[in-house]
Parts: structure tokens; sequence; C-alpha cells
């Protein structure tokens, strides 16, 4: 069975459709970049795989039930910013999960569960490769080790679905580069099922095995609410042409151009 | 020679330039003194140092001739015992309420509301009613801290609170937590730093309000001793209170900020 199953899934605010008719199914350990220009329901279609919002119309079902309407265990994320917490330094944000799971009422563990949670943490940063910043606070880290902590955080609680939300958008094109290495590495070690989202065409094709473009097939320039985007392409990737990247670059441009206007 | 709005001082000319308003206002008063007393010697409005000297020996340093106790020493002790009970009261109410606001929209809708009507309240105003209902004791003057900053606090905790970022707090839901392990190991932790410097913030008010109830009703404290000594004109004493005053002021003030510093690098760091 699919781990997620999309089925003619609507989203609108009032007047607004954001998404429309969306039909999909995810295997398990697939890694999906989604593409699209702002304002066609990347970060809507995120929210719905947390459960901050929840559909208008359809279904949105993980392993055949429908995605829990809160954000919980089953679901990890990383978010453009923000996503560690500040307050903690690199290894207590790591052990931060076991901790949580295991006192339920202070959140906080001591003794010889401690010492093993940090062990699990300090390997986890070890293979994120931030060995040498485990008593870091987040603010002394440069914006791709937060990135690499954030994944850290995220991976040792075994999520069944991994968000990333525009991760790298706010990296250098180097620091990117090793980020996007990083993140397959883990992917592939770890069987992760991966949904990105990013405005970075060019991030979706080569990252992970399936790439969708999230469009307005139907654009009316004077209403642009008044038709929802929808997934113009499904494509593998990996043998994809350039002509197709092309191609998909113009009807994004052209739709952001129409709905920033 | 560089335009004014681009020159700036170096470090010795800055501590210069700051030292010198006071030393300024030092020489206008000995000036004004020296002129007063050439006039009338007796003059108690703008005593001289030596006034002062003697002032201060009696209060701090001898015992009073009617009790035997120290009077500025023990003036200080009950002022800074009713300040720091105050506000300790009030901070803890700050909190606790603060973060049950801030973090639960349920608690919001239903307490917010009242928290902002009480804090439009002037606590002055409310302080017969203290005195009614409370009698003349510590408890009035202690009270009249709290109703006087506590609304301020929980309306600014409250604040805070909420502005501890949405992606955080799914954050921890992903990572497992309920609603209480968010509030312990997230919103509360976040939260602290900015109390102190709510609490330091407020602290110019609690010192009003303490002042104002030892003046009506005490029987020692520093507000109560300055305007005790008003009656006599007293301004060798009354001067070197309201110094002394700011100097604790100052220092409670300075131990603070620097004690959230070492306390929490991760909240300056990041400022």
């Amino acid at each position: 069975m699919a781990a997620i199953e999309i089925k003619n899934l609507w989203k609108e605010y009032g007047q607004d459709v954001v998404l429309e008719r969306l039909n999909a199914s995810v295997e398990e350990g697939e890694f999906v970049t989604v593409v699209g220009a702002s304002g066609c329901g990347k970060t809507t279609f995120l929210k719905m795989m947390l459960g901050t919002e929840s559909p208008t119309r359809g279904e949105l079902l993980l392993d055949g039930k429908p995605i829990p309407d809160e954000p919980d265990e089953t679901r990890g994320i990383v978010f453009q910013r923000y996503s560690v917490l500040p307050h903690l330094t690199a290894v207590e944000n790591v052990m931060l999960a076991g901790e949580l799971e295991s006192s339920p009422w202070l959140g906080r563990v001591f003794g010889a569960k401690r010492r093993a949670l940090r062990e699990q943490a300090e390997e986890m940063l070890a293979s994120v490769g931030l060995d040498q910043a485990l008593r870091k606070y987040p603010h002394e880290l440069s914006g791709g080790m937060q990135q690499r902590l954030a994944l850290a955080q995220a991976l040792i609680k075994k999520p069944r679905i991994l968000l990333l939300d525009e991760p790298f958008g706010a990296l250098d094109p180097g620091i990117r580069r090793d980020m996007h290495e990083l993140v397959l590495d883990l992917w592939r070690e770890q069987d992760l099922t991966v949904f990105m989202i990013t405005h970075d065409l060019a991030e979706g094709f080569f990252l992970g095995t399936r790439m969708w473009v999230f469009d307005k097939e139907r654009l009316d320039p004077q209403t642009p609410g008044s038709y929802g985007a929808r997934i113009t392409y499904d494509l593998p990737v990996g043998n994809s042409d350039k002509g197709t990247l092309q191609s998909i670059s113009q009807s994004v441009d052209s739709t952001a151009r129409v709905l920033s206007a | 020679m560089k335009k004014l709005i681009n020159r700036e001082a170096g470090p010795v000319g800055r501590w210069a330039l700051g030292l010198l308003p006071f030393v300024v206002l030092v020489v206008l008063y000995l000036v004004a003194s020296d002129a007063r007393l050439a006039v009338n010697p007796n003059d108690k409005l703008l005593p001289d140092m030596a006034s002062f000297v003697d002032a201060i020996q009696r209060m701090a340093f001898e015992p009073s001739k009617r009790t035997g106790e120290y009077l500025l020493w023990q003036d200080t002790l009950a002022s800074l015992g009713r300040l720091a009970l105050g506000v300790v009261i009030s901070a803890g109410i700050g909190l606790v309420v603060g973060i049950a606001t801030g973090a639960l929209p349920l608690f919001r809708a239903g307490i917010s509301p009242l928290v902002t009507g009480l804090s439009l309240v002037p606590p002055l105003a409310v302080l017969p009613i203290l005195f009614i209902v409370f009698g003349l004791g510590e408890l009035a003057k202690v009270m009249l801290i709290i109703i006087g900053i506590t609304p301020f606090l929980i309306r600014d905790l409250q604040q805070r609170a909420e502005e501890v970022p949405t992606e955080q707090i799914i954050k921890m839901q992903t990572l497992g937590a309920n609603t209480w392990q968010i509030i312990a190991r997230l919103i509360w932790p976040q939260v602290m730093p900015r109390l102190i410097s709510a609490v330091r913030l407020s602290l110019g008010s609690a010192w009003l309000f303490l002042i104002a109830a030892e003046a009506i009703a005490a029987t020692e404290g520093l507000g109560y001793r300055i305007f005790l000594v008003r009656r006599y004109l007293a301004m060798d004493v009354i001067l070197p209170y309201v110094a002394w005053i700011t100097f604790l002021a100052f220092a409670i003030d300075f131990a603070l900020k620097r004690y959230s510093q070492w306390r929490y690098p991760w909240f300056h760091g990041t400022q």
C-alpha cells in the first residue's frame, strides 16, 4: 500500500481556490520534490501534510488513514528558519525527542538514560557532520550548520514522512550543494519518505526520485484565485531532458508573473 | 573634518563625555549653595557638602538617639524587603498567567480582557482600598506594588510567549511533545530571560509605588524617612537618601542584567 495517497484533494479559502483535483500516491522510500511559483499552494500542501491545515474536499491519507489534523511524531519537519530551539545546545536539541518520549511530565531525563540519549544524539550529530559543535548554541552556528542540526533533530525521531520546507533557500550556493549531498545520503541510509518544497527548479530536477510541479492549468489574469493549482508535471527524476526543464520553467514563470502582479 | 553625524567618541572620550554632565551638575549645585549660604548661613534649601557628610554620618554610622538603631540601614532593609517581596510575587504571577494566556488560546480568550481592564485601573487610586482591606501593615504596601506592576508583567509575558515562532511549536509536536511539554521545554525557558527584562522595566514603577505607600503609612523605610524629615526641610538628609535610592535601583538593574547575560547566553547572543 502507498504511504501517502491523495484523492481528489481541494483546498479553498473562501472564494479563492488554492489547490484543485489533486490525485497522486507516493510509495514508501520515495523522495518527492515539489516546485512551483509562490502562491501556487506548495506551502498549503505542506501544511495539510503537517496537519495545521485541513483539506476542503477530498482525502489525504497516510498509510490508508486520514492524516491527523494536528502535527505529531509521524511527520518530521525542517523549516527554512526557526527549526531548532535557540535555548538548547546542539546536542540538547537532538536529545530532546528522546527526553520528551520517556518523561511525559518533566520532559527531562537524568542519569544513565540521559547518558544513553546523549550518546545517540552525538552519533546522529556526527552523521550530519556536526561532531565539532556539540555544545554550541544555534546562534553560534552558521546557517548551513543550523540546517544540519535541524535534520539531525528531525531524523532521530525516525518520522514516517520527512517534510522539508525550502530548507536550503537561505543558504549560499556552495553550502547548498553540500546539503543536497547530505540529504541524499541520509535518505538512502535511512529509507526515508521525503517531501521537499523548493522554488529552485534545478534543485527539484536532480534531488530525489520524483518531481511534482504545482501550477495553474487554467489561469484567469483578472481573478487568479478562481482556479486552483494542480500537479501539472509528475516526473521521475533523472531521465528528463533539458527541453522539459525549459518548458516547465517558462510555464511556472508566467504563472508567477500573473500571481505577483 | 568629518561631518558631525559621522564623528564618534573614542573610549576615553566616551567616558569623559559621559561624566561631563554629572560634573557640571555638581559644580552648579556647589556654586548655587555657596551663594545662598553667603546670604543666609542658616539656609536649609541647598546645604553644603559638610552638612551632607554630617547627615550621612548621623543616619548611617551612629545609632539613633531615640531608638538606638542605625536608621539608614534599617530603612534600607525594610524598603528592600517590601520591594523584593512585591516584585518576586508579581513576577511569579506574571510568569504563570502570562505563559498560560500566551500559549493557550482558550486561556487567552478567557483571561486577557480581564487583565487589560485591570491594567487600566490607576494603582494609587486603589491605595485607600488596600489600607482599608489589609490594614496599615506590611501587606498593604506589598499589595500596592503587586497591583501596580503585575498587569504589566502579565501582558508583557503574554506577548513574549505569543512571539515564540509557530515553527518551533510545530517542531515540538513533530518531536512528540504534548501541550504541557511544549510549555515546560519550549515556552517557559524562552520566556525566562524576557521575564528578567520585563522586571527590570517594571522596577521603576515598583519603587514609585513602594515610596508612595511608605510615605502614607509606615514606621520605617526609605520613603517614610524622606517624607518624615521633609517637615523640617532637612535637605541634608533627603538628598543623600534620594542618591542612595537611585544607587540601589541602579545596582539591582545592573545585577539583573548581568545575571541574565550569564544565565541565558543564547538569548543575548541572538539579540
